[in-house]
């Protein structure tokens, strides 16, 4: 019953909504080559005009981070007060800053 | 950490409206259970392409045929968002197709009725798409985050598709005493149908439970069920439709529209594939399939000869 059952290989879709905006995944898309997963990723996700920009990745180039090393991987990032602003003492009456 | 361990956690971070991201530690009933519901979604937004693509070419009018072909490409787009949610969860769209083919995945009974009429396009519309409606804006609350995106994705897009086929019930109704029959014959038809969209009674549905507790599902069927029935009966008042139930009653202390219970031997026996179309729906999409086997070879071919001439690619 079954002949090539060939789905191509799948891409990851960013799309930016307005100039200066970021790029957000929007899902994935399959397509033989990447302007085949250009146009595919055009008709998926951007129907009534939701870019204006579009990436399409290889889906197997994505590295992630898991829920499961979140605390691990991140706690550096929790220790640093100094980073902020509002970690530093300004003399009475300063301005503007 | 033990699985129980993770168990509890992991019921923690539902519980805490957290959602759940594709690599991250999950029961495997949960994972099962969502594979099996999001892959059969996406089957019943392809599958149910074609009662409507049969009526492209006998649309009534330009702007009708504009607007189906529009609405097709809509549903063809839900089918590939699912697919994408459902890839997340480890298996590839060619074995979910397999799957459909071999009898193993299904999809939403309702397109296993025949679209007869143009008023059946009407009817498909408000009420097929209105009954989706109500369950997917339930489940974008689902606790597992690529089918939550998507359903957020496809919400926004059925607005159109319900208001169209509420608008030409509208005009029939509106028409000739024969277009008025013929409006009034496809609510008959598909009225029934639609309320089984929502499957069977809580008390009668195995999995709900586990579903409830995950969050996969965060409202009941009949609850979902009976929201629609209290949108759809005014609705159907408003342009004149009669409801085809002889015990539908507005209930003044609950303040719901209570209806006959619905024939659950014929849900189960088109949910088997019993159903007028069951065949039919299933060998069209395995043809169509396996018609579109040389695109798929040229496609590979003209990219692995693009490949091994480096000058064009770009
Ligand atoms: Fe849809
Ligand atoms: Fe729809």
């Amino acid at each position: 019953m079954e002949i090539n059952n060939n789905q191509f290989p799948q891409w990851e879709v960013f799309i930016q909504t307005k100039s200066g905006s970021p790029f957000e995944h929007a899902g994935s898309v399959h397509a033989a080559d990447k302007k085949m997963a250009l146009q595919n990723a055009r008709d998926t996700y951007t129907r009534r005009n939701e870019g204006r920009s579009l990436w399409v990745v290889p889906t197997d180039c994505i590295v992630a981070t898991t829920r499961d090393e979140e605390e691990e991987f991140f706690d550096p990032s929790l220790d640093k007060t100094y980073r902020k602003p509002n970690f530093y003492k300004m003399p009475k009456g300063t301005n503007n800053l | 950490m033990t699985e129980d361990q993770k168990l509890i956690k992991f019921q923690q971070r539902i519980d805490a409206d957290e959602k759940i991201e594709p690599k991250d530690w999950m029961p495997e009933g949960y994972h099962k259970t969502l594979f099996r519901q999001i892959s059969q979604h996406a089957h019943s937004e392809i599958i149910g392409m074609q009662p409507e693509a049969n009526w492209v070419l006998r649309a009534p009018s330009l702007r009708a045929k504009k607007i189906l072909l529009a609405k097709i490409q809509d549903e063809a787009g839900h089918g590939l968002y699912l697919y994408s949610a459902a890839e997340t969860l480890g298996l590839d769209r060619s074995e979910m197709i397999d799957m459909l083919h071999k009898g193993k995945a299904k999809y939403s009974s309702i397109f296993n009725y025949p679209v007869l009429t143009w008023a059946d396009i009407g009817a498909v519309g408000w009420l097929v798409d209105g009954a989706a409606i109500v369950n997917q804006t339930m489940l974008a609350k689902c606790s597992y985050g690529p089918y939550a995106r998507a359903m957020l994705r496809i919400c926004k897009e059925e607005g159109f598709h319900q208001r169209q086929g509420y608008e030409i019930m509208a005009k029939m109704m509106n028409g000739t005493e024969a277009q008025k029959e013929m409006a009034q014959d496809a609510m008959n038809r598909w009225w029934e149908p639609s309320l089984m969209m929502f499957g069977p009674h809580d008390t009668d549905s195995p999995n709900s439970k586990d579903s409830m507790q995950w969050k996969i599902k965060v409202e009941s069927n009949d609850r979902l069920r009976q929201r629609f029935i209290d949108r759809t009966v005014e609705q159907a008042h408003h342009i004149g439709l009669k409801v085809p139930d002889a015990n539908l009653k507005y209930n003044k202390e609950t303040l719901h529209w209570e209806t006959s219970d619905i024939n659950w031997e014929e849900f189960k026996n088109v949910v088997n594939g019993n159903g007028p179309c069951n065949h039919q729906r299933l060998s069209h999409h395995i043809k169509c399939h396996n018609e579109g086997q040389w695109v798929r070879e040229a496609a590979l071919a003209f990219e692995a000869k693009q490949m091994s001439n480096p000058a064009t690619i770009k």
